[in-house]
C-alpha cells in the first residue's frame, strides 16, 4: 500500500468560514445601496467623487502596501467611505488626494491592515477639511437636474473649483446651528436633504448596517450605544430648552451620525476588542457628537468625535479586560501591565 | 428563571456526527500485529516486563506502571513479542513501544481470570483493581483513573460528574456507548460512587444526543442519587471546567482542579470501561473508536484492540478515499494530525477523523483586524488577540501575566479567527517555552 502524502497541521483542524477578506467584501457590498442612493440624489457627481476617492485609495495601497493586500478589500472600503463623506461638488483631484492620504498616512505608515489607530477614511476627510475648507463646506442642493454636475468636479489638479452656476444650500445641521431652522424629519430619514454624499439616507444606512450586524461583521453594541447616548443626551437638553436644542430624532438622522455610527465607528481595527469597551467607546462618541454639535464651533462633530475616541481605544481595551475564568477580578494595576 | 445549562462563550462548529451517530458498534477483526506504546497516558511511561520472543495471552501484563501517576500496559491480543523498541507515536516522532505478532489462529480467549467482586471491595480494593486494569481517562487526555479516585484526604468531594457531552465534531464514541451500553455506564457510576464515597452523581449529555439521554434516563437506578442533565450544544462543553460550570454552576479556581470545588469528572467511556473490568476481569485492552470523516470510505464505530495500527484500522473501514488529505487522532478541534499510518491506536484515542482536501482549513492567514471574535469565543475569558501578539514577539513572560496558563488549548480562538491566525498553536509554543524557562 502506498502511503498518500498527508497534511500535518496544528489543531483546531476546522475553521469558521468567515475570513477577513470575506468580511471586508461584504462591507463593500453593503455600501453599494448607499452609494446608489447618493447617485440618486446627486447624479453623476456622486460617481465621480466616490470613484476618485476610491481610486486614490486603491492606487496608494497598490503602490505602497504589502503585496496582494488589494485583494483583502480594506482599501476599497476606505475609498468608498471617504467618497461618501465628501460634498458632491468637490473637485475630483481633491477627492483623489484625500484617498491617497487616507491609505498612505492613515494606514500604511502604521504598518498596514490592522495596525492603524485612526479610521483611515476619517483621517482623510480631516486632512481635506484642513487643506480645502471652502470646497469641503460647499453643499450643492439635491433638487437639480439629475444629470448636471453639482460643482466643478472636473477642476484641474491643484486648481480650486471655479465658480460654477450651482445652487448651494446649508445642511440641516448648519440650518439648525446658524439659522435655528429645523428640517422636516421625513426628509432627513430618506435623505432628501443637503449634506455629504452618503450622509443622507439614514434609513438605508440602518438597513445595510443591520445586515452586517446580523452576520456579525460589525459589533452592534457600538452603533447602539452611540444612538442611545445621542438620543438620551439631546432629548434631555431638548426638554430643558426646546428653542435652543433640537430633539433626539433630528440629532440622530441629521448629518453624518448614521454613516459614522454604523460604518466608521465600527471599523474593527480602530474600535475596542471587548464588548464592555464597545459600550464605553460608543457612549464617548455619542457625548462628544452632542457636545461638538451644540456647543462647538462646528455644525457637525461626528468625525472628530470618532477620531478622538479612536485615540482612546488602547486605554479602553486595557481597562475592560474580562475576568479570567476562576480568577479574581484583575486589579487595574495588573491589567495595566 | 430557567435553569442554566451552559457555560459562557465557546463556539458552534458544525457537528458532522450524522456520519456515524446511527451506526451500531461492531468489532473489528484482530490485526496481524499490535504495537503498544509504553506512554499512552499522562504521567510516567510504563516499564516493559517482557522480552522479545516471549509468548503472551490476551490481557497479560507486558508493561508495569512506573510510579503513582502512571499506568500498566496489557497485551491486547495473544501472540509473540516481536520487538521492544522505538515506533511511530501518534503525537509525532518515535517512542518506545512493544510490538506483538498476533497469533493467527488463536481464539483470542483470555486466560481464565479472577473477576474482582466490587460489592465486597472497600475503597482501597476498588482503586487497586482499577489501577491494575490499566484504566485511564478515555476522553482523550488519558489521565490515570486510579489517581482521580484518590483525592487528598483534605479535599471534600460531593459530586461525580459524568462527561457525556462529546462536544468534538464528528465523534460518536461516547454517544454509541450510552445508547448501546447504558447498564454498563450505570454500573460504572455505581462503582465509582462507592470508590469515592460520594452520594451524588450527575451525567451531563448534550441535547444533540436525544437517544442517549433517553436510554440513560431509562436505566437510572432508583436506590442512589444519579441524575441526567441535558446540556446546551456548544464547544467545548466537554472541557471539565466548562462542564462543571454548566451543570453545577461552580467555578473551578484558576490553576485549580475540579476537586477544589468538590467535583470529580469522569468520561462516560472510562466509566463504562471500569464496569467492564468488574464484569469480565479483563484490563483495558480494547476501546470503542469512531473512524469517520469524508476521507474514509466506510465510517464506523468500532471496538478496536489497543495498539492496532492506523493503517489496519482504516482498512477495516474499507480504506481512504482518493482525496483524503489529513488523518487526525481525536476530534478535529483538539486532535493531532498523524503523519505515519503505522502509529497505533492508544487507550486515549477517541476517534480517527480523516479530512478531505475540501474539509481541511485554508493555510493562508491575514493580519489581525482586532475584531474581538476570539475574546467572545474564549471559554476562560482570556484575550487571545493580545496573547497572540505577545507570542509572535516571543514575549513569553508577559504571556504568563496575561494568564496563558489558564488556556486549555481548546482552539475556539483559532476556529473563530477570520484572519486564520494559528492562535492555539502559538499558545502551545508559549506554554512549552515557559516550561523551558522554568526548568532552566
Amino acid at each position: 500500500m502506498s502511503t498518500p502524502r498527508f497534511l500535518i497541521t496544528a489543531s483546531p483542524h476546522l475553521a469558521e468560514s468567515d475570513s477577513t477578506p470575506k468580511i471586508m467584501w461584504h462591507v463593500v457590498l453593503s455600501l453599494v445601496p448607499i452609494v446608489g442612493a447618493s447617485v440618486y440624489y446627486f447624479g453623476p457627481s456622486a460617481v465621480l467623487v466616490t470613484g476618485a476617492a476610491t481610486a486614490g485609495c486603491l492606487l496608494t495601497e497598490w503602490a505602497f502596501g504589502k503585496k496582494g493586500t488589494l485583494k483583502d478589500g480594506s482599501a476599497m472600503i476606505t475609498g468608498l467611505l471617504l467618497g461618501l463623506i465628501l460634498p458632491a461638488g468637490i473637485p475630483m483631484w481633491m477627492a483623489f488626494v484625500g484617498g491617497a492620504f487616507s491609505i498612505g498616512f492613515g494606514k500604511i505608515v502604521f504598518g498596514g491592515l490592522g495596525q492603524n489607530i485612526f479610521n483611515p477614511a476619517l483621517l482623510g476627510r480631516a486632512f481635506l477639511q484642513a487643506a480645502f475648507p471652502v470646497a469641503m463646506t460647499t453643499w450643492p442642493v439635491i433638487r437639480e437636474n439629475w444629470w448636471a454636475l453639482r460643482g466643478d468636479n472636473l477642476a484641474l489638479p491643484l486648481m480650486s473649483a471655479k465658480e460654477v452656476d450651482v445652487l448651494t444650500a446649508a445642511t440641516p445641521l448648519g440650518l439648525m446651528k446658524f439659522e435655528r431652522t429645523a428640517t422636516e424629519l421625513g426628509s432627513l430619514m430618506i435623505g432628501a436633504t443637503e449634506g455629504s454624499l452618503g450622509e443622507t439616507a439614514g434609513l438605508l444606512i440602518l438597513l445595510c448596517g443591520g445586515y452586517l450586524a446580523l452576520r456579525k461583521f460589525l459589533n452592534w453594541r457600538i452603533p447602539a450605544s452611540i444612538f442611545l447616548t445621542v438620543a438620551v443626551f439631546s432629548q434631555l437638553l431638548h426638554w430643558l430648552d426646546a428653542t435652543r436644542y433640537p430633539d433626539a430624532l433630528f440629532m440622530l438622522f441629521s448629518g453624518g451620525l448614521m454613516l459614522g455610527a454604523v460604518y466608521m465607528a465600527t471599523d474593527m481595527v480602530t474600535s475596542p476588542v471587548t464588548n464592555p469597551g464597545c459600550w464605553i467607546f460608543g457612549c464617548g462618541i455619542g457625548v462628544l457628537v452632542v457636545v461638538i454639535r451644540l456647543w462647538g464651533g462646528l455644525a457637525e462633530g461626528v468625525m472628530y468625535a470618532i477620531l478622538l475616541m479612536n485615540a482612546l481605544v488602547p486605554f479602553i481595551n486595557r481597562a475592560t479586560q474580562p475576568r479570567v475564568f476562576g480568577a479574581q477580578r484583575r486589579t487595574p494595576k495588573e491589567a495595566a501591565t | 428563571m430557567a435553569h442554566r445549562t451552559r457555560f459562557r462563550h465557546g463556539v458552534h462548529p458544525p457537528e458532522l456526527k450524522e456520519l456515524t451517530a446511527g451506526l451500531a458498534i461492531r468489532r473489528m477483526p484482530f490485526p496481524g500485529e499490535v504495537v503498544l506504546p509504553l506512554s499512552q497516558h499522562t504521567g510516567k511511561p510504563a516499564k516493559p516486563i517482557v522480552r522479545v520472543g516471549d509468548r503472551v495471552e490476551r490481557g497479560d501484563k507486558i508493561g508495569e506502571a512506573d510510579g503513582f501517576i502512571s499506568s500498566p500496559i496489557h497485551a491486547s491480543a495473544a501472540g509473540t513479542i516481536e520487538e521492544v523498541g522505538l515506533w511511530p507515536h501518534p503525537t509525532g516522532g518515535y517512542q518506545p513501544a512493544i510490538r506483538i505478532r498476533v497469533e493467527q489462529f488463536s481464539a483470542q480467549v483470555p486466560r481464565p481470570r479472577i473477576i474482582p467482586d466490587w460489592k465486597g471491595l472497600d475503597h482501597d480494593g476498588l482503586v487497586e483493581a482499577v489501577r491494575k486494569a490499566g484504566v485511564v481517562g478515555l476522553g482523550g487526555a488519558a489521565f490515570p483513573t486510579h489517581v482521580k479516585l484518590q483525592p487528598p484526604k483534605d479535599q471534600q468531594v460531593d459530586t461525580i460528574l459524568i462527561n457525556g457531552a462529546e462536544c468534538e465534531p464528528y465523534l460518536t464514541t461516547d454517544h454509541r456507548t450510552m445508547v448501546e451500553y447504558p447498564e454498563r455506564v450505570q454500573l460504572g457510576v455505581r462503582i465509582m460512587m462507592k470508590a469515592l464515597g460520594v452520594e451524588r452523581a450527575v451525567i451531563g449529555i448534550e441535547r444533540n444526543k436525544p437517544d442517549a439521554i433517553e436510554r440513560i434516563r431509562a436505566t437510572l437506578p432508583s436506590d442512589i442519587d444519579v441524575t441526567v442533565q441535558p446540556l446546551t450544544v456548544k464547544y467545548p462543553q466537554g472541557a471539565e471546567k466548562m462542564l462543571i460550570d454548566a451543570v453545577l454552576h461552580r467555578e473551578v479556581p484558576s490553576g485549580g482542579l475540579p476537586m477544589h470545588v468538590g467535583v470529580v469528572v469522569h468520561n462516560v467511556a472510562s466509566v463504562a470501561t471500569i464496569a467492564e473490568v468488574f464484569e469480565t476481569g479483563l484490563p483495558l485492552i480494547e476501546r470503542i473508536v469512531t473512524v469517520t470523516g469524508f476521507g474514509v470510505k466506510k465510517p464506523s464505530n468500532l471496538i478496536v484492540p489497543v495498539g492496532t495500527k492506523t493503517r489496519d484500522l482504516l482498512d477495516a473501514c474499507d480504506g481512504l478515499t482518493d482525496d483524503a488529505r489529513e488523518v487526525i487522532f481525536g476530534g478535529p478541534m483538539m486532535g493531532t494530525a498523524v503523519a505515519d499510518l503505522d502509529a497505533p491506536i492508544m487507550k486515549g484515542t477517541t476517534g480517527v477523523v480523516v479530512l478531505t482536501q475540501r474539509d481541511v482549513k485554508p493555510q493562508e492567514s491575514y493580519p489581525c483586524i482586532r475584531c474581538g471574535h476570539c475574546l467572545d469565543a474564549c471559554p476562560v475569558f482570556l484575550n487571545p488577540q493580545q496573547l497572540g501578539k505577545l507570542a509572535m514577539a516571543e514575549r513569553w513572560e508577559e504571556m504568563e501575566q496575561e494568564h496563558l496558563m489558564d488556556c486549555m488549548l481548546c482552539g475556539c480562538c483559532s476556529y473563530t479567527c477570520p484572519s486564520n491566525i494559528p492562535l492555539s498553536q502559538l499558545f502551545t509554543m508559549g506554554k512549552a517555552a515557559l516550561r523551558k524557562v522554568k526548568a532552566a
